[in-house]
């Protein structure tokens, strides 16, 4: 008992935090932490607690991410309920006051744009579903403008000694990336109205902004692995229709693109659904650049 | 300044958004909490007589013994949870337990949290499965065998859950460190009869995570339950045992995860350790259809399990464990006694389960369950679904 309290004593003294200078920013995914740095630059250190290998519904409340959710002064989620297995609780773990929902250091990227995909009713019978609407907002990038707004708002919020800098750089980032929305939007016209399969109702705003016919999903459900019989109906679903491509993210298992693209011949291809997902992907500009990238090679 | 905070930030979020602002009826139940049942039956078979089965060399809890056998409901698990304000969060969870024509509703935890005390404080007051272990603070449905290692029913009933205060402290470091200390009522097994005017038990753990690269992560603990008993009462054989003294419980507790990429969706592996030691000494008032004898106790006790779990394809996952316990008691009393230690009790359990979804899971499992003298077949088959609001993913 007194060797335990000795530890617990010594740990205290051991531990006592070291001051920071730069904003910690945690990020549930890699496009916010990106995000953060864009706007931020040197005076903050964003992580991201997600990789793009690892699919942002199936985390667990990991003692590492408690331990950055404990330092983070800024959290910025996607929301509309993508992390609700992992970051609420994340949230109650860590005793960080400042980032808990309402504060300022808590800020859900899903709250700045419009929502798609919201469904009617919801019934766990029909898979995964999010009663706010589809989370996966990131796969249009005007809605990273928009969210890129309130991020530096909320920088400026919580770092009011360097509001100007915030400012001064958003406006600089809101002019190059409104100047590249115009390019990839030209670069993409050509899409429109081209059926697409994917694998995860991942890439609906995507969709959206490109024009593109999501005409199947290789899960028969949200949130289920594809199955053999599943697979099969949509062989001869999508037999006789001009699909374009098979679509899907670097953290689901190939094996089912595959599968429906060497029986029908459809091209199946890997998008950035984030930052660092593919080569070329290292910050938000390279992401879309190689997402439009990939776009345009498709053929058919 | 906080307040300037606030104003500003309602300012902004005016400005800044305004794409999801829709008029919204506004009616009581827009604050409703997250509601979650978890409906929970199972099968059991056994090759000898459950009445039978002990643990050679421990005094349990008067209700600890086997499942029930055959077709038969676990408990049924409502929990309902919700931030009660800025400043603080609340849990209750009831289960409904049904034994034979009995029905009995019983609180299995109702506490309140604070949320936004400073330096990463944190105080948790009611009645709580308290954090020791690492798979005490684990709700039954969430472990990965149906039943709990042969330590923790020996030593904690299962789990230790009782009313009290728990302060808790996560470091602002890199590794996760996260100290803590509970104050108990001491009404629950191993404490009883609320010793020192019903604060008879306390706790103090310490726990320590990280990463290692994208692949691995793992959590390490210490923890110390101190409880006194005051004639806590056990079952055995020839008639009944109470237990006036303290009892003093060390556990060490590992586990490591490793998952491709630190994908957990598809394949991953755990390994799972937890040593538990303790010490008794008190006096023994036992209590036999011939006489009733009372005498000192001091035991030492120990006990440890090792598990790892793999999935091995989405949805499937399968699981081994082995348990096993050691006891040296002296015990001071002429007669019978539930202390005598008639070998090491040892089980080696194997299971597989498949889930359908995040919500639902089918688990057969098969235990070769050497606690008592002669060796127990037992065999399991358990349903474990839940519905309404997402469950948490712990680690």
């Amino acid at each position: 008992m007194k060797a335990l309290s000795f530890v617990i004593a010594t740990a205290f003294v051991i531990l006592a935090a070291p001051a920071h200078a730069a904003v910690e920013v945690l990020a549930c995914e890699p496009e916010w932490a990106a995000l953060a740095t864009e706007i931020g630059g040197a005076l903050v250190v964003a992580e991201s607690a997600t990789t793009p290998q690892q699919d942002p519904h199936y985390i667990q409340a990991r003692p590492s991410l408690i331990a950055k959710m404990r330092r983070a002064a800024l959290v910025i989620c996607t929301g509309a309920d993508l992390e609700v297995g992992w970051l609420p609780l994340l949230l109650r773990q860590a005793g960080n006051g400042a980032v808990q929902p309402g504060q300022p250091g808590n800020l859900n990227a899903a709250d700045y744009v419009e929502m798609l995909d919201k469904p009617s009713s919801v019934d766990r019978s029909l898979g995964d579903v999010h009663p706010y609407g589809n989370p996966h907002i990131q796969t249009d990038p005007r809605n990273i403008g928009k969210v890129a707004a309130a991020v530096a708002d909320r920088l400026a919020m919580l770092d009011g000694a360097n509001a100007a800098t915030y400012k001064q750089r958003y406006e600089d980032f809101a002019k190059r990336w409104q100047a590249a929305v115009e390019r990839w939007t030209t670069a993409v016209a050509p899409l429109k109205g081209k059926q697409i399969v994917t694998h995860h109702k991942g890439w609906a705003y995507l969709e959206n902004w490109v024009g593109l016919v999501e005409v199947g999903n290789l899960e028969p459900k949200p949130g289920l692995p594809p199955s053999a019989a599943h697979l099969a109906e949509l062989l001869n679903q999508v037999k006789g229709k001009e699909v374009a491509v098979i679509v899907r993210s670097t953290y689901e298992d190939a094996k089912a693109s595959e599968w429906l693209g060497t029986r029908t011949q459809i091209p199946y291809v890997v998008l950035p659904h984030t930052v660092g997902s593919v080569p070329g992907a290292n910050d938000l500009f390279g992401m879309f650049d190689a997402m439009v990238k990939t776009l345009a090679e498709i053929k058919r | 300044m906080r307040f300037q905070r606030r104003a500003a930030l309602a300012a902004s979020i005016l400005t800044a958004c305004c794409a999801t602002a829709h008029a919204q009826q506004v009616t009581g139940n827009a604050f409703n909490p997250a509601i979650s049942l978890i409906l929970n039956g199972h099968y059991a078979s056994y090759s000898r007589n459950p009445a039978d089965w002990a643990l050679s060399g421990f005094m349990l809890d008067r209700d600890a013994g086997l499942p029930t056998e055959g077709l038969s409901l676990d408990e049924t698990e409502l929990a309902i949870s919700a931030n009660i304000d800025d400043k603080y969060y609340g849990f209750v969870a009831a289960s409904i337990d049904q034994t034979g024509n009995d029905t009995s509703l019983n609180l299995e935890e109702g506490y309140i949290e604070t949320l936004a005390l400073p330096k990463g404080l944190k105080i948790k007051a009611g009645r709580f499965l308290s954090d020791v272990g690492y798979l005490n603070p684990i709700h039954s449905h969430a472990w990965d065998f149906d039943d709990a290692p042969l330590a923790y029913t020996a030593m904690l009933n299962g789990a230790y859950k009782d009313t009290g205060v728990q302060l808790k402290w996560v470091a602002p470091t890199k590794l996760f460190v996260e100290l803590g200390t509970e104050l108990m009522r001491g009404d629950a097994f191993p404490a009883a009869g609320a010793a020192h005017g019903g604060v008879g038990a306390s706790t103090l753990f310490v726990h320590v995570g990280g990463d290692v690269g994208d692949t691995s992560s793992w959590r390490a603990g210490v923890s110390r339950l101190s409880a006194d008993a005051n004639e806590r009462s056990s079952v055995f054989t020839l008639g009944t045992a109470a237990f006036t003294g303290n009892s003093d419980l060390t556990i060490a507790d590992f586990i490591w995860k490793w998952a491709k990429n630190g994908n957990s969706r598809d394949r991953y592996y755990t390994v799972q350790a937890e040593y538990l030691h303790r010490k008794e000494s008190g006096t023994l008032d036992v209590t036999t259809t011939a006489a009733t004898n009372l005498g000192l106790y001091n035991g030492t006790q120990s006990g440890y399990y090792v598990q790892g779990v793999y999935q091995f394809r989405p949805r499937w996952r399968a699981g081994i464990r082995y348990d096993q316990l050691e006891a040296s008691n002296d015990v001071a009393i002429v007669g019978p006694n539930p202390l005598s230690v008639t070998h090491d009790p040892s089980r080696v359990s194997v299971m597989s389960d498949f889930s359908n979804s995040e919500f639902s899971r089918l688990r057969l499992q098969f235990n070769r369950d050497h606690s008592s003298l002669q060796i127990d077949n037992q065999i399991v088959f358990q349903y474990l679904m839940s519905l309404g609001a997402h469950g948490a993913h712990r680690f």
